[in-house]
């Protein structure tokens, strides 16, 4: 692994690990079973650095921003170096956005160069959006068919054939890295301005409790958009001299291949398919016949009481062979995160011998708070606090329970245009998270809920109600307001977290069936994970400030009055 | 050759027996993932399911932000 405190930035690591490794394998990308490309270091600098120098062309300089929006892929790392050996500014976008909210994120971020691939581009060409993003100069789009029409953009795979020798740009560690959008397709888009200095550091600290070394593969999953896979499936394992496999599809049973076809050494999921993976092994274990299934429990027990204290890997895969051969036979951890993964899940893969890297954390906070560092496992705990990350309960109860605090250098510098927002956010140094926790005896932390108006899905999306909003903005009636029903009606809960409308019918009317209806109908036109579950009927007028915006938290307050199981009306 | 009418029963029924639905309770307007309750990843599997069926390959992109039946099988039809 580089000594990461003798660098400055991301690009510099990068390109000394570019040589540091040459020989390594870094990339494997396979759609379905057929493998597409395996790069070594060296040949990812031979395509990094033409592109490089196709944005010097171009007139891409330091600070200058440029948005990827692609699925996981080879071509997303190599565009990711180029703008950082350029000394750019990384805008990673959510490739499962719809069109229009990409380009309202485009527009919002100033990005002058988009690097994309061509089924994204094609839907981003077809959305009025595009209008909006005037700071856009130079469109890069992959794998675009041979007679396609590029609307104003260039081939990808062209900007690879430049020849000189790029510059390289220095940055400084305090100096903007990325800005990483953690929500806002709605009203107030949060693009979190993240420090070279931020990523140095969570990464100095997450490879001191899960290392990656030349010949240990991560196979990416999550989005690359997101903190964590740009973290444990780009920057980490780089700067180690690792390799990261990307897969063109997600389908259940190629994931399943992946595992056994690149032994993988780390993975990252979200809880949802976490979940899935426990219940396809569930079924499994269940279809075995009585005896085997005692002999398997017999062994599952022994396991089980072999690593309570620490796990013991090559004892687990000769105590459980088949079932760590399913997943590779190297496999190291799984790391989970996005989202609150529940504490049986957790137990389930541990006491199989595959520990699970739960923690907590937030994109503010850059990536990781806290981490499970199994010593021992403790599902019912998100972990302790990363080492050089500060954190304290704020305002606790008589049961401790608070609002987590966070201190640390890998805090983010601020949200994008937001000055206001960000002096709510982060207070003399301190990052308030707006999740509720507490700290057990041992210095685990423990979660109950959140203090804030949002939602996390089991996939890991953050969903804020105030954009979700105006898909109702049709409704018959006189005003509206979309909650999370855990913001109303605190639950001591990280799970089943669902969002309800509240409705404030005109004078003299009623609820009716046909409002439900409509309601449900413009439900439908959110993507599924973004719907809400349940409508409130309430009969006084909102609360609203001077200039009639609802004030949402007086709100939510005397609804918190009303019995929540009475007065949510299901769709 | 399928008519897109045609493509959209066939992922009907194929739907109806890989959640175990009664057939005939599935519209093609349907939002598969309200109607069915399922997830994103149980969408995949029904997916893998439809590609052996008709014998193509559906790349993920094709299917991302579709939720309704007839959406889906047009996707498929131009395949075919």
């Amino acid at each position: 692994m580089l000594d990461l405190a003798k660098y400055p930035s991301i690009g510099a690591a990068l390109k000394d690990a570019l040589q540091a490794f040459a020989g390594e394998v870094c990339l494997m990308e396979a759609d379905r079973e057929r493998e597409k490309e395996r790069l070594t270091y060296r040949e990812f600098a031979l395509r990094g650095h033409p592109l490089a120098r196709t944005l010097q062309d171009a007139g891409f300089a330091a600070g200058d921003r440029a948005a990827i929006v692609m699925t996981n892929q080879s071509k997303w790392l190599i565009s990711a170096y180029a703008i950082f050996f350029r000394g750019g500014v990384l805008v990673p976008l959510d490739y499962k956005l719809t069109p229009d909210e990409q380009w309202q994120l485009l527009a919002h971020s100033g990005a002058s160069v988009l690097v994309t691939e061509y089924p994204i581009w094609r839907q981003l060409v077809a959305s009025a959006g595009r209008a909006a993003a005037t700071n856009l100069k130079s469109i890069y789009v992959t794998e675009v068919p041979a007679n396609a029409e590029l609307s104003g953009a260039q081939r990808w795979e062209s900007a690879l054939e430049a020849t000189t020798e790029p510059t390289f740009v220095p940055r400084t560690r305090k100096e903007v890295a990325t800005i990483v959008y953690s929500s806002g397709t709605g009203g107030r888009p949060k693009g979190c301005m993240m420090l070279h200095e931020n990523y140095l550091e969570q990464c100095v600290a997450l490879t001191s409790l899960y290392p990656f070394a030349p010949g240990f593969r991560y196979l990416s999953i999550l989005p690359t958009n997101h903190a964590i896979d740009f973290m444990v499936g780009f920057f980490g394992p780089f700067i180690c001299g690792a390799a990261v496999v990307h897969l063109r599809t997600l389908r259940p049973e190629f994931v399943r291949e992946a595992f056994v076809k690149y032994k993988v050494t780390y993975v990252s999921l979200v809880p949802l398919v976490l979940k899935n993976l426990q219940k396809g092994l569930q079924a499994r274990f269940d279809a075995l016949t009585p005896g085997k299934r005692r002999v398997f429990n017999l062994l599952v027990a022994l396991n089980k009481a072999l690593t309570k204290s620490q796990p013991r890997l090559g004892l687990s895969r000769r105590l459980l062979g088949q079932v760590h051969a399913a997943f590779g036979g190297e496999l190291r951890a799984i790391i989970v995160g996005g989202a609150f993964t529940e504490p049986q899940t957790l137990q389930f893969f541990y006491d199989l011998g595959i520990p699970v890297a739960n923690g907590y954390g937030l994109t503010e906070a850059g990536t990781a708070i806290t981490v499970n560092d199994l010593h021992p496992f403790r599902a019912d705990t998100v972990g302790k606090p990363l080492p050089g990350m500060e954190v304290r309960i704020v305002d606790a109860g008589a049961d401790g329970i608070g609002e987590i605090y966070v201190r640390s250098k890998t805090v983010m510098s601020g949200y994008l245009n937001e000055p206001e927002l960000t002096a709510e956010t982060i207070v003399d140094g301190w990052l308030k998270t707006g999740d509720l926790g507490r700290f057990d005896s041992t210095g685990h932390l423990q979660l109950f809920g959140r203090k804030k108006n949002m939602i996390v899905t089991e996939e890991g999306k953050n969903i804020y109600p105030e954009d979700i909003e105006a898909v109702f903005d049709s409704l018959p009636v006189k005003e509206f307001c979309v909650f999370a029903a855990n913001y109303i009606w605190p639950q001591r809960s990280m799970v089943g977290e669902q969002l309800v409308l509240v409705i404030h019918l005109e004078p003299g009317l009623v609820f009716t069936e046909e409002l439900r209806k409509n309601i449900s109908f413009l439900n439908g036109r959110l993507l599924n994970y973004k719907r809400i579950h349940g409508i409130v009927v309430f009969d006084e007028d909102f609360p609203r400030t001077a200039s009639l915006k609802i004030k949402r938290n007086v709100l939510a307050e005397r609804l918190g009055g009303l019995d929540r199981e009475k007065v949510i009306l299901s769709l | 050759m399928r008519t897109v009418d045609q493509t959209t029963q066939e992922i009907l029924d194929l739907a109806s027996k890989h959640f175990n639905v009664p057939a005939g309770t599935l519209a093609p307007d349907d939002d598969f993932f309200k109607k069915l309750g399922i997830d994103s990843l149980q969408t995949l599997e029904l997916l893998s399911r439809i590609e052996n069926h008709f014998g193509i390959e559906l790349p993920d992109y094709e299917v991302q932000g579709v939720s309704d039946f007839r959406t889906l099988a047009s996707r498929i039809q131009s395949r075919l």
